[in-house]
């Protein structure tokens, strides 16, 4: 007696039937991403604010009603008609300078997050993968780098290879891969149990391939999550550093180093709108960011699946 | 356990020289030297020499770095200030009470804080009392320490006239106790924030975690009243992440001080750190990084022993077979 | 319907030699090894081409660390595994990689095998791709030559593995299996996750496809209800060693081992006339593979258990095709 055949009528089947692909698997329609991220207005609202922003740092030239580095005829003026926010003691026009510092502000954000990930995703795909001495390798450089405040040690390295715009780019970027390298490095070992990684070993795929091919796409959530806050940390650290006066140096405008003339007390009392309005454009991108992120975060949660 | 801990002692000896290597090659790769800041351009090459020699900074490179370490080791020293000729520890002992006073309050503070809200902001998720702690959690991570900062001088200080602007103590003044809080109170309050802000969302989505779990629910089902569940089974649960950010706060604070203190003119380490910066005092910041980066791994390894006697999982996770 | 198992003339496609697999188990201070587990510890089989060998045995019984060792994700501690004579376990680089595609597998779950981030077709073309099977020109058109093997519409190709059922899903597994036209298919519990209705879809699939394009599994289960549908010989697994191998209708009519009889006897009998027949029933938990039992290993938990049973490992003895490790089963 076969149980087993007889429960399943295989002879009444034919060598293979037919099936019928109706799709009724628990995948979701498009655009669900776009619902759930939709849902946070905060996140709507910062998305928008940031393109403006965008906008105005690349069409600077055009919208920035004077030159960042034009000397007008009013000096340390409050804002008036001709100047909105007013001009600074040398008399350059404060709403110039700040589109302009706009430039600064998001090139440092995003350039400096891109080659942070860069780095950190690729030691931490290594790290992750090949385990054993190379992982405890890589991870105990990464101990150390984590062991330094990032701010001092920021700090220190500015003060070494000098100020400017590019340099603080390259500061924030190759300081800035630990966090990457240990996130990547943590979804990598999950990963690379799965068997769908097992299945790319057993089909002969060099490593490379299964790497970037087949590893790096299921990483990718977290990895992007992390990074649109890590943009906003580098814009805030940017502006810390140019604030302490070892960022981007003037003539070229930031919004760090434009509040920088507030530590001095008479600007602090009786200039306000020479410090307001740049510390008003550092909350709103950043928080605007910040909020973007919590929302990537909770529509690309598999978790809110619904 | 004893061999967990042991080993994550041993793990931090390699990370803790490292530590310093790095620092040390940091430090050999700055292009200007102290002698070049401090001595008068018009100084003969010679005299310029003698300076260099006297500081030591003719040796190579890594004979600089086995004195340097086998000083610390053997004597607790970290060398003289290249400016100011005082010994480096010294330097730092005096400034490092400051700063851990600041620190010490405003972590205190933003976890009394930040904890209670985080978990009703939780517990109540959806409640229009969480979408306010959690964007006022956001205004915390995003508005720049020294723009609070600023705001807080122009309005509390220069303007309302409550509070001293900067220092520690009225110049003059005995520093009594009285004077040495109302000079806290700004510092700690923009700190605090930023403390506040990091741990709510942390607390909170630690908490919803935990919410989600089944003992929970089975706590619930046992008919236990609501306060109970979450007073008992959630929030003990939902502290072992508060250790955690124990460990991640303290090297942000230290970077904070930095910021924080230049603007206050709070007498710690912070300002110590951006004037030897700004000098090139290379022993005095080594030494700072040093006290730094000791404070960070002590604080980690602090972490990784009490999450490990707080969850039993973690220390049986680590042996175990390695079958895949 | 078994065909009854014939003595092939050829020599075997795959032979194991001893194989082990021991894991360190590392503790202490200094991450020292201090045991091992003994996942896989010394297996002889056999694998005629054209043939399906069953494998069966409890869950942590070492079957699924053989099925992973033959296809190259687990380097074998010990022993050898012969693929058409050339021992694949210590080939490295080219002669490795020209190899995996003769040998394939198909896992257990059908949920986490397929990649969620790419379409079937293109889990299929690259596999197709990397391995140059076809012209560049023409690897659209073998992919649709591969899922209508397995019998599932072109359409499919453009969609993600989540939009499928278990049972298709399972299906674009082997399809990407097929690609490489392997001889060799491991079948890693192939049909455990899906419900009952759809194994037997995938089952029969399997048959036609082995006669089809002359395949040879080594189908692992743990249950004995598919292996006896689709296999040609059955080898039992306890404790990282095979105790019973042999042609499926004699496993099942004329059992050797007690452990087979128990798992036999663990089966729902739908005759209610053999019912009342004596029957195995095991007690007990399978004991740790760190320290396995001395002497015949299932000794701890045999109902026939001697003596002499905790002394003397028995090997696999038996006339002709069926033998069994058991020093009373003859």
């Amino acid at each position: 007696m076969n149980l087993f055949r007889r429960y399943i009528g295989v002879k009444r089947q034919p060598d293979i039937d037919p099936i019928g692909l109706d799709f009724k698997g628990e995948g979701e329609p498009k655009g669900a991403f776009w619902r759930r991220f939709r849902k946070h207005k905060l996140a709507v609202a910062g998305l928008f604010v940031i393109g403006l922003m965008a906008i105005c740092a690349v069409l600077a030239p055009w919208i920035a009603p004077y030159s960042p580095n034009a000397l007008t005829d009013s000096f340390g003026e409050g804002p008036s008609w001709n100047h909105w926010l007013g001009t600074d003691q040398v008399g350059r026009d404060v709403l110039s300078r700040i589109i302009y510092a706009a430039r600064v502000s998001l090139s440092v954000g995003i350039a400096s997050v891109l080659i942070s990930a860069a780095i950190g995703t690729l030691l931490g795909l290594v790290s992750g993968y090949f385990g054993g001495w190379i992982d405890g390798l890589i991870m105990r450089i990464t101990d150390m780098f984590m062991s330094f405040p990032y701010i001092m040690l920021i700090l220190v390295v500015s003060s070494i290879i000098g100020p400017g715009l590019a340099n603080i780019i390259l500061i924030l970027g190759f300081l800035g891969w630990p966090g990457v390298a240990r996130l990547v490095r943590g979804s990598v070992l999950a990963i690379k149990q799965t068997e769908y990684i097992k299945a790319s070993v057993a089909l002969g795929y060099k490593t490379p391939r299964i790497l970037f091919n087949h590893i790096l796409p299921n990483a990718m959530a977290p990895l992007l999550i992390y990074a649109t806050s890590g943009v906003a940390g580098a814009i805030l650290d940017e502006a810390a550093l140019s604030f302490l006066g070892l960022g981007v140096q003037p003539p070229t405008p930031s919004w760090g180093n434009m509040l920088a003339s507030a530590q001095s007390l008479t600007v602090l009392t009786d200039k306000p709108w020479l410090w307001v309005a740049p510390g008003v454009m550092i909350i709103l991108s950043v928080l605007s960011i910040n909020f973007i992120g919590d929302a990537l975060r909770d529509a690309m949660d598999p978790k809110n699946r619904k | 356990m004893y061999n967990y801990v042991m080993r994550r002692i041993l793990i931090a000896i390699p990370v803790l020289f490292g530590v310093t290597v790095i620092n040390f090659i940091i430090m050999k790769m700055a292009p200007g030297n102290p002698v070049d800041m401090l001595v008068n351009p018009k100084l003969p090459a010679a005299a310029a020499e003698a300076k260099r020699i006297e500081l030591g900074l003719d040796a190579p490179a890594y004979e600089q770095y086995w004195n340097w370490l086998r000083n610390l080791v053997l004597h607790g020293d970290l060398g003289y200030s290249m400016i100011t000729y005082e010994p480096v520890t010294r330097m730092i002992g005096e400034k490092l009470g400051p700063t851990l006073l600041l620190m010490g309050i405003s972590l205190a503070l933003g976890l009394a804080i930040a904890v209670p809200l985080g978990v009703i902001s939780a517990v109540r998720q959806y409640s229009k009392l969480d979408y306010a702690v959690v964007t006022l959690s956001f205004l915390g991570i995003s508005v720049p320490n020294f723009f609070l900062g600023l705001g807080l001088v122009y309005i509390f200080a220069l303007k309302l006239d409550w509070l001293p602007t900067s220092g520690m103590t009225e110049l003059g003044s005995g520093g009594g106790f009285a004077d040495v809080l109302t000079h806290l109170i700004l510092p700690c309050v923009v700190l605090t924030a930023n403390v506040t802000g990091r741990t709510i969302r942390y607390v909170r989505s630690s908490m919803l975690e935990i919410a989600g779990q089944d003992y929970l629910r089975t706590a619930r089902a046992k008919g236990l009243r609501e306060a109970l569940v979450v007073n008992k089974h959630a929030m003990r649960n939902a502290l072992i992440p508060i250790v955690t950010i124990l460990g991640m706060e303290i090297p942000i604070l230290f970077g904070g001080a930095v910021v924080i203190e230049q603007i206050f003119s709070w007498p710690g380490i912070g300002q110590l750190t951006l004037s030897s910066i700004m000098s090139r005092d290379y022993s005095t910041i080594m030494g700072l990084n040093l006290v730094a980066a000791v404070v960070v791994i002590f604080a980690n390894l602090l972490t990784d022993i009490v999450y490990a006697l707080a969850d039993p999982r973690i220390k049986h996770s680590y042996r175990g077979a390695a079958r895949s | 319907m078994n065909e009854g198992w014939k003595e092939p003339p050829q020599s075997p496609l795959l032979v194991l030699e001893n194989l082990k697999k021991h894991y360190p188990i590392k503790r202490g201070l200094l991450n020292r090894t201090s045991d091992y587990v003994k996942a896989v510890d010394g297996v002889d089989l056999n694998i005629m081409p054209g043939e399906t060998l069953g494998l069966v045995g409890e869950s942590g019984c070492g079957k699924s660390t053989i099925g992973r060792s033959i296809v190259g994700l687990e380097r074998p501690t010990d022993g050898r595994i012969r693929f058409q004579g050339a021992d694949i376990s210590k080939l490295s680089g080219r002669e490795m990689i020209r190899l995996r595609s003769q040998v394939q597998i198909v896992f257990q779950d059908p949920y986490s095998s397929l990649n969620p981030r790419k379409t079937v077709g293109s889990l299929i073309a690259e596999a197709v791709r990397v391995h140059r099977v076809v012209q560049p020109g023409e690897v659209d058109a073998e992919v649709d030559r591969l899922l209508d093997l397995v019998g599932l519409p072109k359409n499919s190709k453009s969609r993600y593995p989540h939009e499928f059922s278990g049972g298709q899903r399972q299906r674009v597994g082997i399809a990407r299996a097929l690609a490489l036209k392997p001889k060799l298919i491991v079948c890693d519990e192939p049909v455990s996750a899906l419900d009952v209705s759809i194994q037997a879809q995938v089952l029969n699939l399997l048959k036609q496809l082995q006669k089809e394009l002359n395949l040879t599994y080594l189908f692992i289960a743990h249950g004995l209800g598919a292996v006896r549908y689709i296999s040609d010989r059955i080898a039992v697994m306890y404790l990282g060693k095979v105790v019973e191998v042999g042609p499926t209708k004699e496993i099942f009519r004329n059992p050797k081992h007690p452990y087979t009889r128990a798992l036999l006897d663990s089966y729902p009998i739908a005759n209610p006339h053999l019912r009342d027949r004596e029957r195995i029933v095991l007690e007990g938990d399978v004991p740790s593979p760190v320290n396995p039992p001395s002497g015949c290993r299932f000794h701890t938990r045999c109902p026939m258990a001697q003596a002499q049973c905790r002394q003397e490992e028995p090997r696999l003895a038996g006339e002709g095709s069926h033998s069994a490790a058991c020093l009373f089963s003859h």
